[in-house]
């Protein structure tokens, strides 16, 4: 068991650092000029020779890099070239709406997903089996914005149930923090409610069918303990994985969906900093949310121990 | 017993087409909806007006019959825009699938077949595929002059890793096959393995994939131009369309949901007709899901 977290976590390492090269040579392979691009479009040439001296741009490359993974690594993410703020300290200011968005978006996925899949595994080949496998297409196919925007027609500005758009944070009190966040993370969460429901309704068929469970009925065991107490913990496993994987799917949409709902967190920053060409906020983005798919993979393989005890390393 | 053998292989021939139609429902209808805007964005000078022409005097007006979609925030027809725009969701969509399936084939055949590439091509995909693909693009696209190829390209980069493991796996299954063994006891060379025994098994699952990959494309590109990332402006898209109008939501819905629903229906159709493919080509995968 040990070895094989030590194993896993050398290969997060390994796969971490490739993402630091990949991320490095984007920028030192691309056709135009790093000093350049990182001085900013209004930069005069002075500017642009200063910062290839300071960055030490006429080094070779393996020197560079080595010089770059050592800052990154020590927190310093370069310096914005609008706001002339370190990228780290922007990040920092940003982390609680995007926090909030994921956190309330996977909540709100896995739970609407989990029981969708459930209860269409329960009733397999039924109207509401299909009605969840049709949705399910859907979801993957309607893009994070176009749900948005009509979430927005329907209940903010049709109905005026809950705001259009902004954040509030949650010092100001739950409600009002929770009502700006439920659209969002709807529309952020539908095609991985999408997927995990796929996965839940699957892996439920398999463990449904197994004796064990007819046992379970035959005893008199209730239909809502045995799906949601035996079953679905047998099903875990793959549920699991697919709420990490899935998570590669949010952070995309995060982006988006702070954009369509005017949220002020991270995927803002990116995307304000793409008119703006400021390249140093998105290297930085790149690298935490490279970083944190990576964080999430490894905690889902190794809380596969704890769901199935027969799983050992 | 001729009788008997005799309808049995008229069978299928008498309801040929109506039989395969009601056996592949979502190939079918997906497939039917794809070429129908095919059709459209090909013919789009013939059936829209001018997506470019801004008419002050008109702006905002909802559906009509001379605006089948209404118009947009500067007078440009609606409906004219996403006729012209579905252009460049086909082309990302079937540039980026070509492209990723190319590559993806080539490095995943070396992967299959020998261990050092294996071993250092599947890290570097494992890098690959950490980085969000949408947030690479950006960076990609960000770097360059936006241009179509250079959408094309940052979408087709992070779509690679998928299928270089798809076909690895499969080369790796096949790879142990008796028929291959024989073959190679036989004494033929490896490139004639590859071409003859290998690749016909990976033909499928790619063809499946490549849909996929479509699909994802189609979405990816449409995003990027919402976000400002995408293609030069001046070109409608359905993504950019959606961002240009998108204060307008309350007063105009029209100019959002026309191009959103147009990007729905032809993601679905990309999406039912790989589901569709899988069913027919690869039935192992198809029960699991």
């Amino acid at each position: 068991m040990l070895a094989f977290i030590i194993r896993r976590l050398l290969s997060t390492l390994l796969v971490m650092g490739l993402v630091g090269v990949f991320i490095f040579l984007l920028l030192h392979l691309s056709p135009g000029d790093p000093a350049a691009i990182i001085a900013g479009d209004n930069a005069t040439p002075t500017q642009i020779e200063a910062i290839r001296t300071s960055l030490g741009l006429n080094d070779p490359l393996h020197l560079q890099f080595g010089r770059w993974a050592v800052r990154v690594l020590s927190g310093d993410l370069g310096i914005s070239i609008f706001s002339n703020v370190p990228v780290a300290t922007l990040i920092a200011q940003r982390v609680w709406p995007t926090l909030s968005l994921a956190f309330t978006t996977i909540v709100l996925a896995v739970l609407l997903a989990v029981a969708a899949g459930v209860l269409a595994a329960w009733k397999a080949g039924s109207f509401l089996d299909r009605l969840v496998m049709i949705l399910s297409v859907v979801g993957f196919s309607v893009p994070v914005f176009v749900v948005g925007y009509l979430l927005i027609y329907v209940f903010a500005i049709t109905l005026r149930w809950l705001p259009v758009q902004g954040y509030t944070p949650l010092a100001e009190g739950l409600w009002p923090w929770a009502r700006h966040l439920i659209l969002p993370s709807l529309a952020l969460g539908l095609a991985y409610v999408a997927l995990i429901a796929r996965i839940t309704r699957t892996a439920m068929l398999d463990v449904l069918a197994e004796d064990y469970m007819r046992t379970a009925r035959a005893k008199g065991v209730a239909t809502g303990p045995m799906l949601f107490k035996h079953a679905l913990k047998s099903a875990g496993v793959p549920i699991v994985t697919v709420v990490g994987i899935g998570i590669a799917l949010l952070i995309g949409g995060v982006v988006i969906t702070e954009t369509v709902f005017n949220l002020p967190g991270i995927g803002r920053l990116v995307v304000d900093a793409i008119s703006k060409r400021d390249y140093p906020i998105i290297q930085g983005v790149i690298l935490l949310f490279s970083g944190v798919y990576v964080i999430i993979n490894l905690l889902v393989d190794l809380s596969y121990t704890l769901l199935d005890p027969r799983i050992r390393y | 017993m001729t009788v008997a053998a005799a309808e049995i292989t008229n069978m299928p021939r008498r309801s040929g087409l109506w039989h395969f139609v009601r056996r592949n429902p979502t190939l079918v209808g997906g497939s039917i909806v794809l070429i129908l805007v095919a059709l459209a964005a090909l013919a789009a000078p013939l059936i829209a007006g001018d997506p470019i022409a801004a008419k002050p005097a008109n702006r905002l007006r909802p559906p009509s019959h001379l605006n089948w979609l209404g118009t947009d925030q500067l007078g440009r027809d609606v409906w004219a825009r996403t006729v012209y725009g579905a252009r460049i969701s086909l082309v990302v969509g079937l540039a980026v699938a070509t492209i990723a399936m190319a590559i993806g084939l080539l490095v995943g055949l070396l992967a299959g077949f020998s261990r050092t590439v294996e071993s250092v091509v599947m890290r570097l995909m494992d890098g690959l595929m950490a980085i969000p693909a949408i947030l690479l693009a950006i960076a990609f696209v960000s770097l360059s002059k936006a241009s179509v190829s250079i959408v094309v390209a940052a979408i087709a980069l992070p779509e690679i890793p998928r299928v270089v493991r798809l076909v690895r796996s499969v080369v790796l299954s096949v790879r142990e096959q008796p028929f291959v063994e024989a073959a190679v006891a036989s004494g033929t060379r490896l490139p004639k393995i590859l071409s003859r025994h290998i690749l016909p098994a990976t033909v499928p699952p790619l063809i499946v994939q490549a849909t996929y990959v479509a699909a994802s494309a189609i979405l990816i590109e449409a995003a990027l131009s919402f976000l400002g990332a995408g293609t030069p402006p001046e070109i409608p898209t359905w993504g950019n369309m959606i961002a240009s109008s998108r204060v307008y939501l309350g007063l105009a819905p029209w100019t959002i949901f026309g191009p959103g629903l147009a990007l729905a229906l032809i993601v679905l159709a990309v999406n039912l007709v790989g589901d569709g493919l899988r069913d027919r080509l690869d039935p192992r995968i198809a029960r699991r899901m």
